[in-house]
């Protein structure tokens, strides 16, 4: 079925828009294949509203006189529009039939299941062309420029055709000492095949990060020879190596009984391990749509509001998640540890602990190109499940499969450090809302799929534009940058006191009147940044000034004394 | 100084409220303060408590490691001591308990406190703040308003100020009368008046009415209230407390006016807590807050339990319809809760705030605060325990109003000339007793205290410091825009205020901040401008063209002026003194200057934050932990700026 066969009506004039803090304007209303466009049709200044149709998670409609007379004079309908960025629309459309063409129409369009049919494989923007690269880096291109991996890892190609591992990329780094076919064996005794692989390796002591899925040790302790080998040789024999478990003890316990596991004391005698309990899938999707709710209602009372908060957990996965990442860091930077991160599948929860820890270790990941290599390379190339958890996001009323805003965690807990350290990244607030956006809906291919092979097999590299690229380029870059960046080499160890976390009001109070006071005093900051670079500035003003010296030479003197002023 | 029996003691633990951290150091007792000081020399950190900011103190029982003494402060500073013999600690103990209850005014820091300015300095001090311009400025005395003498000695209302605004129609019986009818003769008068709409903010206590009882003269000062006011044909009267309070209190021959008594009023409870209601939700929320390994549930759960936002909202709520009455239907209200000293002056000075740009500012907010608690009798040596040891007056009335403005702040980041910590600075010394500002409970009471002849005055301490507490990003075109504020009441614009209740819990607080940075370059940016014109009316004096000479200024002024520092970034700290000693010092050194504040500076405050501190986890000792690094280490506190 073609696309546009969804579309009933495409067109409707007089339609009211009303968004919040802002006064309703009149217009027309378009539906497209892909998007939503509401035109006041003024001929000057005229204002357009363009939404990507994959944007909207819920539409609500209500129709007066839906049992009067068919296409009555006067009858009406209101379509509520709630996006997966969180904002809410509603439009006034008359005539009953439509308002319910357009509802279904949004409806059918914005659950597309087929990737290809998405609107990236559209979208052909003049200044862009597909030829281009396509994403950041590479494992190979990661490798090559990390010159402390090259002593004792290599870049194994053993998954170039996804068969040892589907949802990884096709080469991952490896100790050396460790060939292909006890990788493979390795795989065979992990959940999904994601056997451990080096995510990071620490500049001032060379210890590692490795990340993997569960070991199948099953009810009857199975082990593998060949995996225990593959972790002792990470540790290189005389150390000792930390295992982050992101279950409780109780759960790697019972992960057994459905054949999953825990390595054990016995078998792995150089790696100490550690439970973390973190929650996953459902409950986090959960605790985004209970705190969504309690954003939304403005007539909340202070306790009201605090239980809500409260109960919707969702602090309480940001604070975990960093304490585990400070725990990662700890092992890392301040015990001299190499550590392995896992919980069950590996590819929620431990790409959020390994990630957080290289942007409080690294700061070559505190940079925007940094920032978004270690997306890529953590998320994208490791395989989070992009397509399955970002389906829908907090008003859906659809059934929830897979849907879970890790990501997002994720992104919230980078605004936590950036509250802590605002002089440390070099990227602001708006680079993170941009991409909680565009990780929902996007024009981009960067975020489509589930893993490598998938984005293969449906030719998004060849097909669709590189959200990373588009990001980087010098007009685009600087809307995203910190004006108060100073580089430090250290780590930034966050705090973890609950008393040092807070909602995210950037993101989950983005549409209130409140953002738009921060946005006015975000901007006063930048001037005064501005001016200070201008004036103090880069060293050449002092060249310059130099050579002005050297021509007022009677008037060194006069100098001097201005120097003592 | 008899009552200090052991000045000096050595080998004392200090150990940290939220980790397993400690340092050792001495622990000195003068006349004035207690002093830690720690041993290890990079460091050396120093920590100074007044006596005056001591709230309680706790021995515990005794460890094989020590006597563990247990120190709460009232600017929510909690140090814990561990003293190697348990003499000691029971003579640091008793000593303390005796210097810390002074018994007579006399006592108080203030009146021993020496900054070194001569007597006119002092006077020009207390000079600054001039309620009589300040009510000009309103634009009273005016046709409607007028300046009566009837307090002039304190006859007819003994907490009131000498001088009172009344509308012209009152005369004096009826002033008399109406006073008679009130709590504590406090009888309505001006405190703000909103000239756009000529409508008046007047502030009184409850009246006695009891349960049938009418007061003529007080209708008539109603209506008189309302009569000034062209505007509009009622007047709010504002009864701050919940119904029930103010029904209770009709028992007592008190109460709430009665609508059908007084033509055209309307009539309005607004539900804020009493004050020990509000001392308790305070120390609910302190004990939750110093819970070690707090999770974020019992965070959240105690931060709804203890009520504290609630209040705060409460508060704010009433603020913002008492503004929304004057500015937006032209109406006079009049503001009453019991006595007419705590609520009462929360939501008039809040509401103020609101509607007036110019309290927004520093010399202004030191006008409201004179005006609309120090003047009004708020009682704050009650209230704060300065003196008497009835520790049932105590509560955090005054703490609330700047948590109220800090909220506001947070809303509205460019509608401030000061920032948070102005607020906490005012906070830190309407304990500390250093200035004559907020002894005693009322004018009256300071006259008779000679404070203004004995004391010094904190408006002009600050002021002299004022570049410690500006908002670099205040825009006073935001005030003409935004001359009066909205702020949303929405529950979750409501937050906790961690700068103030963990002011020294260092592993708090972020690492780096932004107000700081701001702060730094809008400082140079403005010193260079300076420097900038500088040279040219020299360059001019010696008739040379500016033309070639582009702004640009010599490098020595490259170097960032120096950073304030304290256990939170971005608290002022250097006093002037020491910033002024620091530059003479260096005037010379460019080349190390020129790096040396930032590097460092940056170095330390990242570092600073350690994993031990944050307490991630299970990885305790059996590894080795590293050394932790050296740590900011100069102390916000009073102690500094009296040297």
């Amino acid at each position: 079925m073609e696309l546009s066969e969804h579309i009933k009506t495409a067109n409707v004039e007089d339609v009211t828009l009303r968004r919040p803090f802002h006064p309703a304007l009149r217009g027309t209303l378009c539906v497209t294949s892909h998007h939503l466009l509401f035109s006041d049709r003024k001929d000057e200044a005229s204002w357009q509203l363009l939404i990507l149709l994959k944007n909207i998670d819920a539409i609500e409609k209500s129709v007066e006189n839906l049992f009067g007379y068919p296409r009555a004079v006067g009858s009406s309908g209101t379509i509520t529009i709630k996006c997966k960025d969180l904002l809410v629309l509603q439009l006034e459309i008359p005539g009953m039939e439509e308002c319910l063409n357009i509802a279904s129409s949004i409806e059918a369009l914005s659950s597309l299941e087929s990737v290809t049919e998405m609107y990236p494989f559209f979208y052909r923007p003049s200044h862009l062309t597909l030829n281009g690269p396509w994403g950041l880096s590479s494992t190979e291109q990661y490798y090559k420029q990390t010159e402390r991996l090259w002593d004792r890892w290599r870049v194994s190609t053993l998954n170039s055709d996804y068969s040892v591992c589907p949802s990884y990329p096709s080469a991952v780094i490896m100790p050396r000492e460790v060939d292909d076919d006890k990788l493979i064996r390795s795989a065979r005794f992990r959940q999904g095949g994601r056997f451990p692989v080096l995510s990071y390796c620490h500049h001032r002591n060379g210890m590692v990060i490795m990340r993997s899925s569960q070991p199948l040790t099953g009810a009857n302790k199975k082990r593998c020879k060949e995996d225990e080998l593959l972790l002792q040789a990470v540790i290189d024999g005389s150390e000792l190596g930390y295992i982050i478990d992101l279950r409780s003890a109780q759960q790697a316990q019972q992960a057994r009984m459905t054949g999953g596991g825990f390595e054990s004391k016995s078998f792995y005698s150089h790696w100490k391990r550690i439970h973390r309990h973190h929650e996953r899938g459902k409950v986090v999707q959960e605790s985004l749509i209970k705190l969504v709710e309690a954003c939304s209602d403005p007539s909340h009372s202070v306790d009201r509001w605090l239980s809500k908060l409260e109960n919707s957990k969702w602090l309480s996965h940001v604070h975990s998640a960093l304490s585990t990442a400070g725990l990662v860091v700890e092992c890392v930077e301040r015990d001299g540890h190499s550590v392995l991160v896992h919980g069950s599948e590996g590819t929620d929860n431990t790409l959020l602990v390994s990630s957080l820890a290289q942007l409080i270790l690294d700061p070559a990941s505190r940079t925007v190109t940094g920032f978004l290599c270690l997306l890529e390379r953590e998320w994208i190339q490791a395989g989070h499940p992009f397509q399955q958890r970002c389906a829908h996001s907090a008003y859906s009323h659809a059934r929830l499969k897979q849907e879970c805003p890790i990501f997002l965690l994720l992104l919230d807990c980078v605004w936590q450090v950036w509250r802590q350290f605002p002089l440390a990244l070099e990227f602001s607030e708006a680079l993170l809302l941009r991409l909680a956006q565009e990780v929902y809906a996007s024009n981009y291919g960067t975020f489509l799929c589930n893993s490598e092979q998938e984005r293969c097999a449906a030719g998004v590299k060849e097909n669709t534009h590189c959200l990373f690229q588009s990001l980087l380029r010098p007009d685009i870059e600087e809307q995203y940058l910190n004006p108060l960046y100073e580089p430090t080499d250290l780590a930034i160890w966050p705090s973890v006191h609950p008393q040092s976390l807070q909602l995210w009001t950037g993101l989950f109070l983005r549409w209130t009147e409140y953002a738009q006071n921060m946005e006015e005093a975000r901007e006063e900051v930048w001037s005064i940044v501005k001016e200070h670079h201008e004036q103090a500035g880069p060293d050449r003003t002092n060249n310059t000034l130099s050579t002005h010296c050297d021509t007022l030479t009677p008037f060194e003197n006069l100098m001097d004394e201005l120097t003592i002023l | 100084m008899e009552h200090i029996r052991t000045p000096k003691v050595e080998q004392v633990k200090l150990l940290d409220r939220f980790s397993n951290k400690s340092v050792i150091g001495t622990l000195h007792l003068t006349a004035t303060h207690l002093i830690f000081v720690e041993s290890n020399s990079t460091s050396a950190q120093e920590i100074w408590i007044l006596h005056h900011h001591i709230a309680s103190m706790e021995k515990l029982s005794l460890t094989t490691s020590g006597c563990p003494l247990l120190i709460q402060c009232r600017n929510f500073r909690l140090v814990h001591f561990v003293i190697p013999r348990e003499r000691d600690c029971h003579d640091i103990y008793s000593s303390l308990l005796r210097l810390l209850r002074p018994v007579s005014y006399d006592e108080l820091y203030a009146f021993s406190y020496n900054p070194k300015q001569n007597d006119q300095q002092r006077e020009e001090g207390w000079q600054l703040i001039d309620l009589a311009a300040e009510f000009e400025r309103m634009g009273v005395p005016c046709d409607q308003w007028q300046l009566t003498d009837v307090n002039r000695e304190y006859k007819v209302c003994e907490t009131y100020p000498r001088d009172l605004y009344v509308p012209i129609t009152a005369s004096k019986p009826i002033i008399v009368g109406s006073s008679k009818f009130r709590s504590k003769g406090r009888f309505p008068v001006l405190t703000y008046f909103y000239q756009e709409k000529k409508a008046a903010v007047c502030r009184c206590s409850q009246p006695l009415s009891g349960f049938s009882a009418r007061c003529l003269e007080d209708e008539h000062m109603l209506q008189a209230i309302s009569k000034a006011n062209h505007n509009s044909r009622y007047i709010y009267v504002m009864d701050t407390r919940p119904k029930l309070n103010a029904l209770a209190n009709r028992a007592a021959g008190k109460g709430y006016e009665n609508e059908d008594n007084y033509s055209n009023i309307r009539f309005q409870f607004v539900g804020i807590e009493n004050i020990h209601v509000m001392r308790g939700s305070l120390q609910k929320l302190l004990e939750v807050v110093g819970t070690r390994s707090l999770s974020m549930t019992d965070y959240l759960v105690g931060l709804e339990n203890s009520g504290w936002l609630r209040h705060i909202k409460a508060i704010m709520d009433a603020a913002i319809f008492l503004a929304k009455a004057v500015t937006v239907e032209g109406a006079s209200v009049l503001v009453h809760c019991s006595d007419g000293w705590d609520r009462t002056a929360q939501v008039c000075a809040l509401g103020s705030l609101l509607m007036d740009p110019y309290y927004r500012t520093i010399k202004g907010f030191m006008v409201l605060i004179e005006k609309d608690w120090i003047s009004f009798g708020h009682k704050f040596a009650d209230r704060c325990d300065q003196l008497d040891p009835d520790q049932k007056e105590v509560s955090p009335i005054f703490t609330q109003f700047l948590e109220c403005v800090w909220q506001l702040t947070e809303q509205f980041p460019q509608a401030f000339e000061f920032s948070e910590w102005f607020l906490i600075q005012i906070h830190e010394h309407v304990h500390s007793c250093q200035f004559g500002n907020f002894l005693g409970n009322s004018q009256r009471q300071r006259e008779v205290l000679q404070l203004k002849e004995r004391t010094y005055s904190l408006w002009a301490h600050l002021l002299s410091e004022k570049q410690n507490y500006m908002n670099p990003v205040y825009s006073p075109s935001f005030a003409e825009s935004h001359p009066v504020l909205e702020p949303s009441t929405q529950a979750c614009h409501f937050k906790f205020w961690r700068n103030m209740y963990h002011q020294y819990d260092r592993s708090m607080h972020p690492r780096q901040s932004i107000l700081k940075q701001v702060l730094t370059f809008k400082e140079s940016n403005r010193e260079l401008e300076g420097t900038v014109q500088a040279l040219k009316t020299k360059l001019q004096k010696f008739g040379v063209s500016t033309s070639p000479l582009k702004p640009q200024t010599p490098p020595r002024d490259r170097s960032l002026p120096p950073r304030p520092q304290s256990l939170i970034l971005g608290a002022p700290l250097l006093s002037r003194k020491e910033v002024q000693q620091e530059e003479d010092e260096e005037v010379f050194g460019e080349e190390a200057r020129e790096d040396a504040p930032a590097s460092t500076d940056g170095e330390r405050t990242v570092e600073g934050s350690s994993a031990t501190e944050n307490g991630y986890g299970e990885l305790t000792g059996s590894f080795g932990s590293k050394n932790e690094p050296a740590v900011v280490t100069l102390e916000f506190g009073v102690a500094r700026m009296t040297c």
